[in-house]
């Protein structure tokens, strides 16, 4: 399935949020995510299925003012 | 005494952690001010952030997570969804950015970003202007604290409208306000301070210093400076000159 992570296109096969992150390499990293515009909660990725074009954002700690 | 949603700070100084010229000068700049609130924000993970978490959890002090280059309200609600899972605090720096070039806050946006977070637990500190109508609105949703900005951010102007920080802050006593933004030399954070405010919050003015963490613990005292002075009741202003040595007992000469 198509999906786009963090603006790029990625094509991934698990299709649980979960899974998707490990996949993508994230699995032990500490992120937040958003799906399609909308928060998902560390403990709801389990239960988040993903669906081809949705748009996924996983953000990190970064400096700031 | 204010307080910041029942956080009393040692030192009326939050500092940014971007732009330093190194995450080693960024900690000096900390460890010298003792600044005990840290801005920071969330990106796009490109591999660097798992490393700038542990070193910002390491300083030991208070995290702001911000909404930094969110220009809606619904991105910004997202953003402080995210941040508060992450950083692990109900506090939330609201930016809703109105104007790419003087980046002042879009009112509309923020008052409506401030009522939905308010109303989910957050403890907002809305990045604002000088406006009382909007500060009063921003208060009616539930905000116990206001940032309104000096000057634009990363101008280092200063306070640019004195009279009407001035207004402000006499319009409502029993609310925090953090001078945000805008500020460029520490005699500005004293000048804030003294007028009552109740901290200060800046990034460019000290890491973009030749030495950022000189500069920090410069920042720092004009803090204590400024605070104290507040405390200690300044007097009054006169337009007209009053000899302070007594002239009673002079003599004829």
């Amino acid at each position: 399935m198509k999906i786009e992570v963090n603006g790029e296109a990625r094509e991934v096969t698990a299709t649980r949020l979960n899974a998707v992150l490990v996949e993508l390499g994230w699995g032990e990293a500490k992120v937040a995510t958003a799906l399609n515009g909308n928060f998902v909660p560390a403990g709801a990725r389990g239960a988040t299925t993903l669906s081809d074009g949705d748009q996924l954002e996983v953000l990190s700690a970064m400096q700031g003012g | 005494m204010r307080d910041f949603y029942g956080i009393s700070l040692p030192l009326p100084l939050m500092l940014g952690t971007a732009r330093y010229p190194s995450p080693a000068v960024m900690e000096a700049a900390f460890r010298q001010s003792a600044a005990p609130v840290a801005t920071v924000s969330l990106r796009r993970e490109q591999g660097a952030g798992q490393a700038f978490w542990d070193m910002v959890r390491g300083l030991g002090v208070h995290l702001l997570p911000n909404t930094a280059g969110c220009h809606s309200a619904r991105e910004a609600i997202t953003t402080a969804q995210m941040a508060r899972e992450y950083f692990g605090t109900n506090w939330i720096k609201l930016e809703v950015i109105g104007h790419a070039d003087t980046l002042q806050p879009d009112p509309f946006g923020l008052v409506e970003a401030a009522e939905a977070l308010c109303a989910d637990g957050f403890e907002v500190f809305p990045y604002t202007t000088e406006d009382q109508v909007l500060a009063g609105r921003l208060v009616d949703a539930g905000c116990r604290v206001l940032m309104p900005w000096g000057a634009p951010i990363g101008s280092g102007l200063g306070l640019n409208n004195l009279h009407g920080l001035r207004s402000l802050r006499a319009a409502f006593p029993e609310v925090a306000m953090v001078i945000d933004a805008g500020l460029g030399l520490p005699s500005h954070a004293a000048q804030a301070l003294e007028m009552g405010f109740d901290a200060v919050l800046l990034n460019t003015a000290v890491a973009e210093a030749r030495n950022p963490a000189a500069m920090a613990e410069a920042f720092a005292l004009a803090c204590r400076a400024g605070a104290l002075a507040a405390a200690s009741g300044p007097m009054g202003q006169r337009d007209m000159a009053m000899p302070s040595t007594p002239v009673i007992g002079k003599a004829w000469l």
